[in-house]
């Protein structure tokens, strides 16, 4: 018997037994959809983490001076207590790093807490205050689509003047305009003189919430304690720069701090690299997960076709007995069952990949996940259905193959 | 006048000889006791010859149709089909012969039941790797020898009794056999439609068919020139009826 006609004839069998082939491509569907759907999340969420994720909250080129990391995947509680205990960045600290970095730099500072904004009677609960100084727009790629940035004057001066989100904008001043208002923060009076272009959502955050005030305004004082900051944050314009900004960063930290040589860093200097490193943490528990996760579901599938074969050998028995008797030799009984097996894996494999990238583009669309899906688990998503499908039919399809033609014709 | 006994181990049949068998035994270890269902058969069948087995169950006609029709191997003697000694073939070997060289008609006609009658007959020209197109005309071709012509794309249930007895008589047709080998081809039709399965080989014996025939039922093996006789695993009589 040719492969063709093998082919065909299984084709058949599938379609004659719909119901029963329905059953048995289920575990491999299942199994080829979470391949699908779980590559094209991890695929999308690694390529939103280094495209943008990372560049959006850190910056390239960009380091972070700090007291503790910003993004740290399971640490213990010992370790968080002595971050704790460590000394915050005090002002006199950040004027000193952002004076003594010697290659070309922009430096900010960053204060950041989050409360409530209200205007006229309205609120808007939650939301990001920001006290900086005036380079923080430069930095952070913050455009102004009206009004304008607050000036090195009104940062040193501490002038009660604020630049708003594009969301807190719509919010508060949504038929008017927000130019020269008065918003009140903590029962004090800020004079609107910005408002930022929007900048949309970041794994389904708003990334439009938030008013930046300059770092002296009475603002600093809501978010801080006296005299300190979050972050002073250093932009290079090369990675090169970057390093050498970093080694002399850590240098003017520790001789401020009186470090002695053995002794660790008590800040820390965060870049980009961090939060990749985050993230690599969880893709890490994703790529143990996830394939584990489709193994079970598709040595599932296997079993079940592996038991529904059983059942067709045992049902056909007299026809494989006929087979026989005709001409037929192991070998075309054997790829007759093999085939069987495969087609009906195959099948489930190819509605499983439809499936699963069907899911991954309703997820993308329709949830803050970015999924997409990569072509390579496409192709192996149906090889592995098909070698399933291989797999679980040999032992049926030897049976079959083995069977005497004699009991086999007598069965009824 | 026996030919059998001129037959000697280690010669080869005359030309004519389809079917030769030399002291075939089969014996099936059964457990406890060995069952001899065959003791030494020895049986010469010529070339377009119509011959009834008949005996009574237990005789071990089953038997020495399977041995004849290769579907099992003897435990002793020798077997001829066509000049090929297929007693001691392997399995791949024996389904080749199967193939091409026998015919097989059953009791229960053993047609595939999703298949047409046309796809029916095909099957055995499928193992023989003919390709599709031969394939259809060979089917045809048999389907209209025994005047199925009309019913070709019909499915088993959708045919009589007798026109599924003649779908199966064309698929064992269609490769050309040797032989023809019907299993009790008329135990499953009334009398009617028996005598007109009767007439169908009747008249494939006259175009120069070779015909074997197992049977329990006298009138029915009264149709073959030759009738031989099973009792207790050997041959009991072996008659041919006078032209």
């Amino acid at each position: 018997m040719s492969f063709i006609d093998a082919v065909l004839l299984a084709l058949q069998q599938v379609r004659a037994q719909k119901l029963k082939s329905g059953f048995s491509l289920i575990g491999v569907f299942i199994g080829v959809t979470f391949l699908i759907a779980a590559w094209s999340i991890v695929n999308g969420v690694n390529l939103y983490m280094t495209d943008k994720f990372a560049g959006t909250l850190v910056g390239v080129n960009t380091f972070h001076l700090r007291r503790r990391p910003n993004f740290t995947p399971n640490i213990s509680d010992s370790t968080w207590r002595s971050w704790a205990r460590r000394p915050r960045i005090s002002f006199s600290d950040a004027q000193a790093v952002a004076e003594g970095i010697t290659v070309p730099v922009m430096t900010a500072w960053e204060s950041v807490d989050r409360s409530t904004v209200e205007a006229r009677g309205k609120k808007m609960l939650d939301v990001q205050l920001i006290a900086a100084t005036e380079r923080y727009f430069d930095i952070k790629n913050l455009r102004i689509t009206a009004g304008r940035a607050f000036t090195t004057q009104e940062v040193r001066s501490g002038a009660p003047v604020i630049v708003l989100g594009y969301d807190v904008a719509q919010k508060l001043f949504a038929d008017r305009d927000p130019m020269d208002q008065r918003v009140h923060i903590g029962g004090l009076p800020y004079r609107v003189i910005g408002v930022m272009e929007r900048q949309g959502k970041l794994l389904g955050f708003s990334l439009d919430r938030l008013v930046i005030a300059p770092a002296l305004s009475p603002l600093q004082d809501l978010v801080n304690p006296p005299g300190v900051v979050d972050a002073l944050i250093v932009k290079a314009t090369t990675v090169e720069d970057m390093r050498e900004a970093m080694s002399e960063a850590e240098g003017i930290m520790r001789g401020r701090r009186h470090l002695r040589p053995r002794q660790d860093d008590n800040f820390v200097l965060e870049t980009s690299e961090g939060v990749l490193n985050f993230w690599a943490g969880i893709q890490r528990i994703l790529v143990i997960i996830g394939p584990g996760l489709v193994g079970v579901s598709l040595v599932v599938g296997g079993i079940v076709i592996m038991n529904i074969m059983l059942m067709a050998v045992a049902e056909r028995t007299r026809e494989i007995g006929l087979r026989k008797s005709l001409g037929a030799r192991r070998q075309d009984i054997l790829r007759q069952f093999l085939a069987e097996a495969t087609a009906i894996a195959t099948v489930g494999a190819a509605l499983g990949v439809a499936f699963g990238v069907g899911l991954s583009v309703l997820l993308n669309a329709a949830t803050a996940l970015p999924a997409r899906v990569s072509p390579a688990s496409i192709l192996l998503g149906v090889i592995i259905g098909a070698g399933v499908g291989i797999v679980a039919g040999v032992y049926p399809a030897s049976r079959a193959a083995r069977l005497d033609p004699i009991a086999a014709l007598r069965q009824e | 006048m026996s030919v059998a006994q001129e037959f000697r181990t280690g010669d080869t049949p005359l030309p004519d000889v389809i079917i030769l068998t030399y002291k075939l035994t089969r014996e099936y270890d059964m457990g406890s006791e060995m069952v001899r269902a065959l003791r030494g058969v020895s049986l010469q069948i010529r070339r377009n010859e119509y011959v009834a087995v008949m005996g009574p169950s237990g005789s071990g006609k089953s038997t020495l149709m399977n041995l004849i029709g290769c579907l099992d191997t003897p435990s002793g003697g020798e077997y001829w089909l066509n000049g090929h000694k297929v007693s001691a073939l392997d399995d791949d070997a024996l389904a080749r012969i199967r193939n091409k060289e026998i015919g097989f008609v059953f009791q229960t006609f053993n047609l595939l039941p999703r298949a047409t009658a046309l796809h029916n007959v095909e099957l055995p020209l499928i193992y023989a790797g003919v390709a599709a197109r031969a394939r259809r005309a060979q089917a045809e071709h048999a389907l209209t020898r025994v005047g199925l012509a009309d019913r070709m794309h019909h499915k088993p249930n959708e045919l009589s009794g007798g026109q599924r007895q003649r779908v199966a008589i064309a698929r064992a047709l269609v490769n050309e056999p040797s032989i023809l080998l019907a299993d009790e081809p008329t135990g499953n039709l009334d009398s009617a439609t028996s005598a007109e399965i009767m007439q169908v080989f009747a008249d494939l014996h006259r175009q120069g068919q070779t015909v074997v025939m197992v049977t329990h039922e006298a009138d029915i093996a009264a149709h073959a020139a030759r009738v031989v006789t099973l009792r207790d695993g050997l041959v009991a009589a072996d008659q041919q009826k006078a032209a």
